[in-house]
């Protein structure tokens, strides 16, 4: 009996350990339907973004009925928990096991440093719509990935000359989230603010789990002429409703980064947003025919309004079904369809034209957005569109990338 | 523990070896994560089940040597050896350095001191970015050459690399609970003041044990930064620690062969009951119930103690 039962807990293990080679064998498609893996965060602190990225995805390929080049497509959604280890192994998993043509998604930075060697090593053709970290298409590009979203220091080096060239404000004060995506944000911005005469008086980190803003409000500079601000999510809540409270609202007017106004927190935000001014290369109220149908059908069909998010991953949908077209559906050929991809040229997407710059970034509009209330509702007012915009700005791309990544320290904060 | 349930974990390792040729290489290399992560939970049961310390800081050796690695073999690239010895040795030190500190709590303490070590070096990993690189993590690790034929970028070669490493762990934590000195921290784990009362050095038998599993964690930390190729801040955060926690009780503390089950269970759960399903944590969870509920020694001491 012992002996019997020793036996079947071995063969328990061994069968749970030999399982997967049960599993359906990976197919070798040459006619089969095109697959597109896609990663987004489904759980965690990220899930409402993740659920955004995926609806984008899904309403695009509702348009074209699941059909690129002739083919039929098939969307397989993998949870990477914003965590990069999930990530590279269901990476691994639509790469080797669901053989997919093209790999997307991704929200968090590491993330997209994590997956790059293991895109190149294993060749495989894929998109970043919302992975923003500057240096992966600078410093440290990667051959076999196109970003279709955009760069963290993209909008914000127009930003600062907008700023500098049609306000009066000299001295302005940051205060924002202590990594990278905040450095990079307030990198971009005190690189052509300072080149165009102002200053930045003052950087103010808070830890990514700060509850109360408070304490890092109270030390702002009150001789400053402006405030810009970078938060994302549940922060940006909290933090807008705490700068009208603590009365700062009333005296400097607030500058920030995109995300600090974005559609996916807007709606939950009251009168303290109006009046705060951000860039973006999208907004939720452009006023051009793609926007329109692509925001009223997003808002039709998910109950909530479109956010940067989900446009992202709807102008990324669209970006490959153009590339697939391109190669005639014959995605099996990599290198093909990974310079297809990098060809990629559209007029007339729901955030204006779009191309792309020989080391894969976008180059395309930004926008200048003011919060206003319209019709009971708040919404980004574009109040200034700078045209084709590129990740070097007016810079020199070979001299840009000789100078450090924008980090904590850099540049450095002469005024402080 | 009887010796046909250590042979019975002991051949399912073995014929999931002879196996490996045969499966695709995405399983093949959730089979490699287990295998590494089965070291890192191994060496928390020497403090978990072994001598009665819950920690929940454990991550924090795992992640030094993981950083120590990615460090060394993408700055200054070290091969693997410099790189091996390096992160085993850091992360002994941190957990030499971190002891001093931990060891003189009991109960409630140790668990929030240790939580809050580990917190220590989850921040040094977040906010030391000319040394760590931040959040970004440090990426493009290389597979290590040890100058064999066969390429450890292949997923088989560095299936059996790892699966090495987990048979050396295991033996050499095999000879050491049931030396003398493992025997004693058993002793210690059921009272520590009759050990005291009998003469042990009970705070030199709990500190040395605490720096044997952050030495052993180190270990399994070198293997998964050759096995990602990359380490960020996420492979220190408490979660990693908690997830180890589990694992050991999943599988059964106080055993060897039950963290190793533990780990695969953890492993393969996570990765293909997610594919199935959002509400993946949900059945995770209920997993976690189930196993405190009727088998509160872990899937493994219920095995073993049905047979009773």
């Amino acid at each position: 009996m012992t002996k019997l039962r020793a036996r079947v807990a071995a063969l328990l293990t061994l069968a749970a350990l030999v399982l997967p080679a049960l599993l359906p064998p990976a197919t070798q498609a040459q006619s089969g339907p095109i697959k597109i893996g896609m990663l987004a965060p489904l759980t965690g602190p990220f899930a409402q973004i993740g659920k955004d990225m995926v609806s984008g995805t899904e309403l695009y390929l509702d348009e074209i009925g699941r059909q690129m080049g002739g083919r039929k497509v098939e969307l397989i959604v993998e949870d990477d928990e914003g965590n990069p280890a999930t990530a590279l192994n269901k990476s691994r998993k639509l790469v080797e096991q669901d053989r997919v043509a093209v790999l997307t998604g991704g929200l968090l930075a590491n993330v997209g440093y994590a997956l790059q060697p293991y895109i190149d090593g294993q060749r495989v053709p894929a998109t970043y719509p919302v992975m923003a970290a500057d240096d992966i298409t600078q410093r440290k590009p990667a051959k076999y990935i196109v970003r279709t979203g955009w760069a963290t220091s993209q909008p914000m080096h127009p930003f600062a000359e907008w700023v500098a060239k049609n306000t009066r404000h000299r001295k302005i004060a940051f205060i924002g989230m202590d990594y990278a995506f905040g450095y990079e944000t307030l990198g971009g911005f005190q690189a052509v603010f300072e080149k165009e005469g102002g200053q930045i008086v003052q950087k103010i980190w808070t830890p990514l789990n700060t509850n109360d803003f408070a304490p890092f409000l109270a030390q702002v500079k009150r001789d400053a002429d402006a405030v810009l601000a970078l938060f994302v999510g549940r922060l940006a809540l909290q933090f807008m409703k705490q700068y009208e409270e603590s009365g700062l609202k009333g005296k400097l007017p607030l500058y920030g980064g995109g995300t600090l106004t974005d559609e996916s927190v807007l709606p939950n935000m009251g009168n303290e947003a109006i009046g705060a001014i951000t860039a973006l290369h999208y907004s939720q109220a452009l006023d051009n025919p793609a926007n329109q149908k692509f925001s009223k059908a997003f808002e039709a069909k998910f109950g909530k309004i479109s956010s940067y998010y989900s446009e992202a991953c709807y102008t990324n949908a669209r970006w490959i079904a153009e590339a697939v077209k391109a190669v005639n559906g014959k995605v099996e050929d990599k290198d093909a369809f990974l310079a297809a991809l990098k060809k990629v040229e559209i007029k007339d997407t729901a955030r204006g034209p779009l191309s792309i710059d020989k080391w894969g970034n976008p180059v395309q509009n930004i926008y200048v957005r003011k919060v206003e209330r319209v019709g009971g509702k708040l919404q980004n007012t574009v109040i200034a569109t700078i045209p084709a915009v590129s990740q070097f700005w007016k810079f020199n791309p070979d001299e840009y990338m000789k100078l450090p990544l924008y980090s904590r320290d850099y540049p450095p904060c002469k005024a402080c | 523990m009887k010796r046909q349930h250590v042979l019975a974990v002991l051949g399912a390792v073995i014929a999931a070896a002879a196996a490996a040729p045969l499966l695709p290489s995405y399983p093949l290399t959730l089979l490699t994560q287990a295998v590494i992560i089965a070291i890192l939970a191994m060496s928390l049961d020497l403090l978990l089940g072994y001598t009665g310390l819950s920690s929940l800081g454990h991550a924090a050796y795992f992640g030094v040597s993981a950083y120590a690695v990615g460090i060394l073999a993408t700055e200054h690239q070290a091969g693997f050896v410099v790189c091996a010895v390096a992160g085993v040795a850091l992360a002994a030190l941190t957990a030499a350095l971190f002891g001093l500190l931990a060891i003189r709590a009991v109960g409630t303490y140790f668990l929030m001191i240790t939580l809050a070590l580990g917190m220590v070096v989850w921040g040094l990993a977040f906010r030391w970015v000319s040394m760590t690189k931040g959040d970004n993590g440090i990426a493009g690790i290389p597979r290590p050459e040890l100058g064999l034929p066969w390429s450890l970028w292949a997923p088989l070669p560095f299936f059996y690399f790892a699966l090495g490493g987990l048979l050396l762990a295991w033996a050499l934590l095999a000879v050491l609970v049931r030396s003398p000195f493992g025997l004693t921290l058993k002793g210690v784990r059921e009272s520590e003041t009759r050990m005291r009362a009998l003469g042990y050095n009970v705070w030199l038998h709990k500190y040395l044990a605490f720096v044997l599993a952050g030495t052993f964690a180190g270990f399994a930390g070198v293997f998964w930064a050759y096995y990602n190729g990359f380490v960020s801040p996420v492979d220190v955060q408490l979660v990693t620690s908690v997830e180890t926690l589990l694992m050991v009780a999943l599988g059964g503390p106080g055993t060897l062969a039950g963290p190793v089950l533990g780990a695969a269970v953890i492993v393969f759960l996570k990765n293909f009951v997610s594919v199935y399903t959002k509400r993946w944590l949900l059945i995770l969870g209920a997993v976690y119930i189930g196993v405190i509920l009727f088998a509160p020694k872990g899937i493994f001491g219920a095995l073993r103690g049905r047979q009773r």
